[in-house]
């Protein structure tokens, strides 16, 4: 048992970290370390710039441009991503949709797509959720009803983040409404936003932030060439895809960075012990999750297999730290400041509540470990 | 990185969950506690498997083993609830051969001389500093409050002041008065009364004490996870089979949920566990230690509870080893210092 990185992964973390001290550009990390707002250019600019280095798309198959990193370098690495306050990398295009193109693409679907999302030339935003859809994905009702050579799609999407910077939108659409297995009438179909009869309308959260929308489709046409996997095997994407949306979901990185800035932020608070207990528990907290991810890591290297259900619980603790992180932090703000600072904090709060709701909430995480890990 | 046992590791402490399996089941158990408090061949047997001079250097007929070596074996110990107070006779163990007396080290490995740790007095709680024993011409003064095993013990390591200052001496037991008891998790301890007594002083002081209690406190770690899992294991066994409503009640979202936050709680704490275990040996990382017994106090405090709450009525009741498992969690959540004692330490670090 050696819970400390090999001399080859500390070289690598430092190499990353050396690069991002010199390239992640000065005005976005103030940003970052100020609570702001990062506008699409913003991120589409740290995109690139990954992208010049190559990357952009660690995870990705040599031959479309990854690094060829094991899990634990990518762990590392998007680790000292957060550390440094780095933007995010949208995950729809890079992360989600490349996922499923790699695995259940044609070839002519991958050459048209990836080097695309690769570029950052087009923004992908993911039409999961719906109006009586959230937990219950299955029950979708959207409708693509074929029609030669295309489909006609109505119905409309919610909680689709960023839609409204997004060239692509990825879809789970029902295809067949007559099926008694509903998972099987659901297919998985892509669309150009620009395409006439979409419509996107901003919803805004709590904090007063433009992040989601409503997405409404009205006889939108689309080509069949747009349909990922056969028709009717939809569910069985979006299955695969979400053991690849929960293994990143830890934050470790981010919620680290969160700390430090915490105990800078909360100086003349460390004195109360009361206060000083909570974020303790919190420390301890995500040091116990950082090993907990590192066994699943350490695990799947020696394995080869894929995550398991439990690493459910990396989104379900990740996001309770975060949590806890941005209450704690609005707590220590001068309850009579209302400078910029202290209001961007208090927005976070607001904001954050989101992360125990969204990617399939604690609850049907909850749900999966039952069922999957425990035999519930 | 690499969170595996070795493979001498994994061999010691398979063969000790399988010694625990044949010979230690609940059943024996009980024999054990409702007798003596203590079983001779058991303890014969431990010695036996190489246990009682793991940690000792090979010069003292030990393996020269540390936290890492010893955490699977602990861990077994707290599956099975061992009430023989090894983690007792190894710390003092430990804390003669690192005292530079290894003359009274003798009989250690081999089982046949059984040492007790007496440091703690009624009201020092947690603070290492805070004990009233002395030490006056070479003899030592003083009350020793729950000292496990001490009943059993040919010798004590205790702890005592001199000038103000804490120091570690040796003690024959003969030369204490004992009024043994048995603590809330059935483990043989006694009241140890000091008057003048000879004792060997030995090396350390209080930097040792330090080392000492840190390497205990990531041991009662692993012995808790031992234990959690047990918990945790019983407790979705019983959701699955017990009945309700005509249907297991392990099917019920509400009690789901729960178990679900039980299995966290333990993923996490087997974290922690691994981070003490790995950090306990030559001078140990207190901050780390101290962050693992928070959350292992925690979760022992939250797995027990929920384990008797999901087991309803039964859970309360002395024939299933739930309650059993309950009453040592909640002495391993409070020894060495609990997680408020420790929350306080990580904070000054």
């Amino acid at each position: 048992m050696d819970l400390n990185y090999s001399a080859e992964e500390q070289a690598f973390r430092d190499e990353v970290r050396g690069w991002l001290r010199a390239n992640l550009p000065q005005d976005l990390r103030e940003k970052a370390e100020s609570y702001q707002h990062l506008s699409k250019d913003d991120l589409m600019r740290w995109h690139r710039i990954l992208a010049k280095k190559g990357w952009i798309v660690p995870a990705w198959p040599k031959e479309w441009g990854g690094t060829g990193w094991n899990v634990v370098q990518r762990y590392i690495f998007d680790e000292e991503l957060g550390l440094a306050g780095a933007p995010p990398i949208i995950p729809f295009g890079v992360t989600m949709c490349a996922a499923v193109l790699l695995r259940f693409g044609t070839e002519a679907q991958k050459k048209r797509f990836l080097p695309r999302i690769a570029n950052g030339d087009d923004f992908w935003c993911q039409g999961y959720s719906e109006p009586g859809s959230g937990s219950d994905l299955a029950s979708l009702k959207t409708k693509a009803v074929r029609q030669g050579d295309r489909y006609v799609v109505n119905g409309q999407k919610i909680w689709t983040t960023l839609a409204h910077y997004a060239d692509w939108i990825f879809c789970l659409v029902r295809t067949d409404p007559t099926l008694e297995k509903r998972q099987e009438g659901i297919s998985f179909l892509l669309m150009d936003m620009k395409t006439p009869g979409i419509t996107v309308r901003p919803l805004y959260l709590m904090d007063g932030g433009h992040e989601v929308n409503e997405v409404f489709f009205d006889d939108v046409s689309v080509p069949a060439e747009n349909l990922v996997h056969e028709e009717g095997k939809g569910w069985t994407v979006a299955k695969y895809l979400l053991g690849y949306e929960r293994m990143n979901t830890g934050r470790i990185g981010e919620s680290r960075r969160q700390l430090a800035r915490l105990k800078e932020y909360a100086a003349p608070m460390m004195g109360d012990a009361r206060w000083r207990d909570r974020l303790s528990r919190l420390e301890v907290e995500l040091t116990a999750l950082e090993i907990t991810n590192l066994r699943f890591l350490d695990r799947m290297r020696r394995t080869g297999q894929p995550p398991g259900a439990d690493v459910s619980m990396l989104k379900i603790k990740g996001t309770e730290i975060q949590q806890g992180l941005t209450e704690l932090m609005m707590e220590a703000t001068d309850p009579a400041a209302s400078d910029e600072l202290a209001q961007a904090i208090r927005k976070r709060y607001l904001s954050m509540r989101k992360t125990t709701i969204y990617a399939g909430s604690n609850e049907i995480q909850r749900n999966i470990i039952a069922k999957m890990t425990l035999g519930l | 990185m690499n969170f595996d046992y070795n493979e001498q590791q994994q061999l010691l402490a398979d063969s000790v969950r399988r010694y625990l399996k044949d010979k230690y089941d609940f059943e024996q158990r009980k024999k054990i506690v409702s007798g003596e408090g203590w079983s001779r061949s058991v303890w014969a047997q431990f010695a036996e498997m190489g246990l009682m001079g793991l940690p000792l250097s090979t010069d003292h007929g030990g393996f020269g083993g540390g936290a890492v070596d010893l955490m699977g074996v602990m861990e077994a110990f707290g599956e099975a609830l061992v009430v023989e107070p090894y983690l007792a006779h190894v710390l003092a163990a430990r804390a003669i051969e690192r005292g530079g007396a290894s003359v009274l080290l003798e009989g250690v490995a081999e089982g046949s001389t059984r040492l007790a740790f007496a440091h703690a007095e009624k009201g020092t709680r947690y603070d290492p500093d805070a004990i009233k024993t002395v030490v006056r011409n070479g003899k030592l003064t003083g009350e020793k409050a729950s000292v496990i095993g001490a009943p059993i013990a040919d010798r004590l390591v205790v702890t005592a002041k001199a000038d103000g200052a804490v120091q570690l001496f040796v003690v024959e037991r003969a030369q204490a008065q004992l009024r043994p008891h048995r603590t809330m998790d059935e483990r043989l301890a006694a009241d140890v009364r000091l008057s003048e007594a000879p004792a060997q002083r030995i090396e350390g002081g209080l930097a040792l004490l330090g080392e000492l209690i840190d390497l205990g406190t990531a041991l009662v770690c692993a012995e808790a996870v031992g234990a959690m899992q047990y918990a945790c294991d019983s407790t979705l066994e019983y959701l699955k089979q017990r009945k309700q409503f005509g249907v297991p009640i392990g099917t019920f979202q509400a009690l789901q949920h729960r178990m679900v936050d039980m299995f966290i709680s333990l993923e996490q704490a087997r974290s922690m566990a691994c981070l003490a275990c790995s950090k306990a040996d030559g001078d140990p990382d207190a901050r780390a230690i101290s962050a693992a017994k928070i959350r292992i106090g925690d979760a022992a405090r939250h797995i027990s509870q929920e384990s008797v709450q999901l087991h309803g009525g039964m859970g309360m009741t002395e024939e299933l080893k739930v309650s059993h498992t309950f009453r040592r969690l909640t002495a391993l959540a409070r020894e060495f210092g609990d997680a408020d004692h420790h929350l306080a330490r990580f904070a000054a670090l």
